[in-house]
């Protein structure tokens, strides 16, 4: 219906958003390292002193200095340059993990929730057996399964990840359901699917960007640790886990060398869990209006 | 002429888990036997102690809840044995108004949204063609263009509730059940919302069932009244009748409860005693007999019989048996 956006009524609610999330400070600095960190990833073509894949021996191994902030590594790589484009590889994987886990388990949750009964346990008892193992260990098992690839290792920590959603969305779908409203669109002619998707799972979405958010944490780290063991990203790709997983031959001697990829796993995760914790409370209708 | 909703025996239980990990559930009966008629464009004020089951019968009625027994007759045609797929197409034709207007209404909605969300579902209506409906619907309970695209929120309690009856009326109903419309409002706000339903009613000759614990505000809207005591109807009557002449002495006692605005006189409260017995163990015979100021030898043992004592006055006692 015609009305101008700055009237808009998602746009008002996302101005609030923007407001509250100015007023946290604690939000703001999550936010801030998350932006610079997008955008060190989005312009590491044009920022980058190097190229990420260059040889040159001659420089193997130097300690960080003028012409290399952060050293170089054993095949004498720019080690800052390749942190660089690890952030576009990380961000990319923590991204479209938490799109493919986020998507699949709301979905899931959603429909147990909603339908209860025989539906929910099926749903509920296949996402325990995900959860009873450790989410690290199954990924590890999936992704050795599938080959060792940078797709497979993120398609086997969106599996993992599902459960974390679909159990989120179950427990507020339950609530939900039992609204007026629902019962109000049932009585206007809505059908179960239609409920489902225009006022279950909408109604969640505020928890499922919380959750998604303090995941991406998670799965980056949980991405990495894939890298290190050799069943992520594949050398030379610049991927920080796989970095680390060659730096630590040379950590006793040259300490640059898996340390700088560390501290940037360290500020992402640490940028992704306390946005996610503001987001928690900006995003609670108890506390905006 | 036949009621545009008549209910013919209704009954509704729930399982209540109960015994040692749910071992042993026991039933509870909410509605009983219930047997209701509201004809066109009447009111019939459904009252009745929270947990007397009348919230039960409205959703019964809408099928938001599936009778276990008995018949909702809509202009004649029984709609409990139709197929989903098939009593949708009725659907819109009975509508609904909740007691919170806080939860009824999405809170990820706009007016606009949720206004025409009968509409849209029921007709397919879209784009101008809605918002021109919306718009006429919100004008009807006294909102106006500029609250089209705003969230729940952003409205107070009796807003709210006018958005409710705007988005129950918007397809011209048939039949519209009041769940407790205004008992979560505001006694400033209860007059307005009543005398708009009460209004809307007079100028499009909607019918309505008023579910309501409160007999003034029943007092102020009904055409028909009937009473409800622990899943079972005790009394039902027009509204002239009902407050002239009362039989039964539960109906009675909630008429003598009902708070007079007359300081000279000393309120003399006739209280029931006791508390409402559980649903999950009703008495025997009488169910009020654990309570009546009149009990009877025969009311512990003889369910009371049913008696007309006017013209569409019935009560269900022994006392006139």
């Amino acid at each position: 219906m015609g009305i101008p956006l700055r009237q808009h009524p998602k746009w008002r609610e996302l101005r609030l958003t923007w407001r509250l999330l100015r007023a946290n400070p604690t939000a703001m600095a999550g936010l801030v390292i998350l932006v610079a960190m997008g955008a060190m990833a989005l312009a590491a073509g044009w920022l980058a002193p190097y190229d990420p894949l260059r040889l040159s021996l001659a420089e193997r191994l130097q300690p960080p200095g003028a012409a290399h902030w952060f050293g170089t590594d054993e095949m004498g790589r720019d080690i800052l340059t390749r942190v660089m484009y690890g952030a576009r590889i990380s961000l990319r994987i923590g991204f479209v993990v938490i799109l493919i886990a986020g998507g699949i388990g709301s979905v899931l949750g959603a429909v147990a929730g909603f339908y209860g009964g025989r539906v929910d346990n099926l749903i509920m008892r296949v996402m325990d057996v995900i959860l009873s193992f450790p989410s690290l260990v199954l990924a590890m098992a999936l992704a050795a399964a599938m080959g060792p690839s940078l797709n497979n290792a993120i398609l086997a920590v969106a599996f993992v990840m599902i459960p974390k959603f679909a159990r989120m969305v179950r427990g507020e779908a339950l609530a939900v359901k039992e609204l007026p409203f629902i019962a109000a669109a049932r009585v206007s002619g809505a059908r179960n699917r239609w409920i489902i998707a225009h006022h279950i799972l909408p109604n969640c979405l505020n928890s499922v960007i919380v959750l998604g958010t303090l995941t991406l944490g998670d799965t980056i780290l949980i991405a990495a640790s894939l890298s290190f063991i050799g069943l992520g990203a594949q050398p030379p790709t610049p991927e920080w886990g796989a970095m680390i997983s060659v730096g630590r031959k040379f950590l006793m001697d040259q300490w640059w060398y898996a340390t700088f990829p560390g501290l940037f796993i360290l500020t992402t995760v640490t940028g992704f869990n306390i946005l996610g914790d503001a987001l928690r409370d900006i995003l609670d209708p108890r506390i905006r209006r | 002429m036949t009621p545009v909703i008549q209910t013919r025996d209704l009954v509704k239980r729930f399982h209540v888990p109960g015994g040692f990990l749910g071992r042993h559930p026991r039933r509870l009966t909410a509605v009983d036997h219930v047997s209701l008629a509201v004809r066109r464009g009447e009111t019939l004020g459904l009252v009745g102690e929270s947990g007397s089951g009348k919230s039960t019968v409205g959703n019964c009625i809408l099928r938001l809840l599936a009778a276990d027994a008995g018949q909702v007759l809509y202009n004649g045609q029984d709609i409990l044995p139709l197929k989903e797929t098939d009593f949708r197409r009725l659907r819109g034709r009975l509508q609904v108004v909740f007691q919170d207007p806080q939860s009824s209404l999405d809170p990820r909605m706009t007016v606009a949204t949720i206004v025409g969300y009968p509409l849209r579902l029921q007709q397919g209506v879209k784009g101008t063609a809605l918002e021109a409906r919306v718009l006429a619907a919100l004008a009807d309970v006294g909102l106006q263009a500029e609250h089209l695209h705003r969230y729940p929120h952003e409205f107070s309690g009796g807003q709210r509730q006018r958005i409710g009856i705007a988005r129950a009326l918007i397809t011209g109903p048939d039949f519209i059940v009041f769940d407790e419309p205004t008992s979560a409002l505001d006694v400033s706000v209860q007059a307005q919302i009543l005398n708009l339903i009460a209004g809307l009613q007079r100028a499009q000759g909607y019918t309505y069932l008023f579910i309501s614990h409160d007999l003034a505000v029943v007092r102020h809207i009904s055409t028909q009244i009937a009473v409800m005591y622990l899943g079972s109807l005790v009394e039902t009557a027009p509204k002239e009748a009902f407050f002239r002449h009362p039989y039964h002495p539960y109906t009675r006692a909630l008429i003598a409860a009902v708070p007079r605005p007359d300081p000279t006189r000393r309120q003399n409260l006739a209280v029931l005693p006791g508390d409402v017995p559980s649903p999950l163990q009703i008495p025997s015979g009488c169910r009020f007999h654990t309570r009546c100021p009149e009990v009877m030898a025969v009311c512990p043992k003889v369910a009371p019989p049913h008696v007309e004592m006017g013209p569409e006055h019935w009560v269900d006692c022994h006392l006139y048996g």
